[in-house]
């Protein structure tokens, strides 16, 4: 099974993607789609930016997506995280995993997405509604309590 | 080598990247933020709670142990926050 890693600045489909990860495909049982969204944090908010460490960026989520592999009996895998400004209500990451069961569907996709939140280089930026660029976002503690339940 | 650095450490330094010729002794990643912190201000201000700085090496998350030699490319860059 290979794994769709797509890194880009435009948005994404949902339902597109299921569609092309699903395609022809008849051993599939289950599929789950996370989507990560940028808030508004209370309507503080403008946009995010977010910078990204291009080369790297793809390398280090396939190493995710291939352990997710090794861990669960996946029958598809879709990973795509944009890059740049992205305003509130916009998608910024997608996770699709396939199986023919959902329990490997719905554990894989949090593996997958605690993995990307700590180890994929992406960097997010808050500009705020009064125009001006607000702080890098902090890392949290409990995105490294949540990867650390894996291991 | 190749020096990157990403997000409030690539503002801090005021640079996106470098290429450096290191002294003997430069060793590990640890050596080189030693050196690093040594070369300005810049540096020293990005590097004050070194503890918190990730590094890769040719794409690759290293531990500041890591041996440099080799490398074609090393980052310096804060915890992530994508997701």
């Amino acid at each position: 099974m290979i794994a769709t890693i797509r890194i880009q600045a435009e948005g994404f489909d949902v339902a597109a993607e299921t569609a092309m990860l699903t395609a022809g495909r008849e051993d599939i049982g289950a599929v789950v789609a996370f989507t990560g969204m940028c808030r508004d944090e209370g309507g503080r908010l403008a946009a995010l930016e977010l910078e990204h460490y291009p080369g790297m960026a793809e390398a280090e989520i396939a190493r995710i997506a291939a352990s997710a592999q090794e861990r669960w009996p996946l029958a598809g895998l879709t990973v795509i995280h944009r890059f740049g400004r992205i305003c509130p209500g916009q998608e910024i990451v997608l996770v699709l995993t396939a199986s023919a069961h959902r329990q490997a569907a719905f554990e894989a996709a949090s593996f997958l997405m605690d993995y990307l939140k700590t180890q994929a280089p992406f960097w997010k930026r808050e500009h705020l509604k009064d125009g001006t660029v607000g702080a890098w976002v902090a890392a949290k503690a409990h995105d490294d309590e949540a990867v650390a339940r894996w291991s | 080598m190749k020096l990157v650095y990403f997000a409030w450490v690539r503002e801090r330094i005021g640079r996106m990247d470098e290429d450096v010729d290191l002294p003997d002794g430069v060793a590990t990643v640890a050596d080189l933020v030693r050196w690093l912190k040594a070369r300005g201000e810049e540096y020293e201000y990005a590097f004050e709670n070194e503890g918190v700085i990730r590094t890769a090496i040719d794409h690759v998350h290293v531990k500041p142990d890591a041996v440099i030699a080799g490398a074609r490319e090393i980052a310096f860059f804060p915890p992530m926050t994508g997701g």
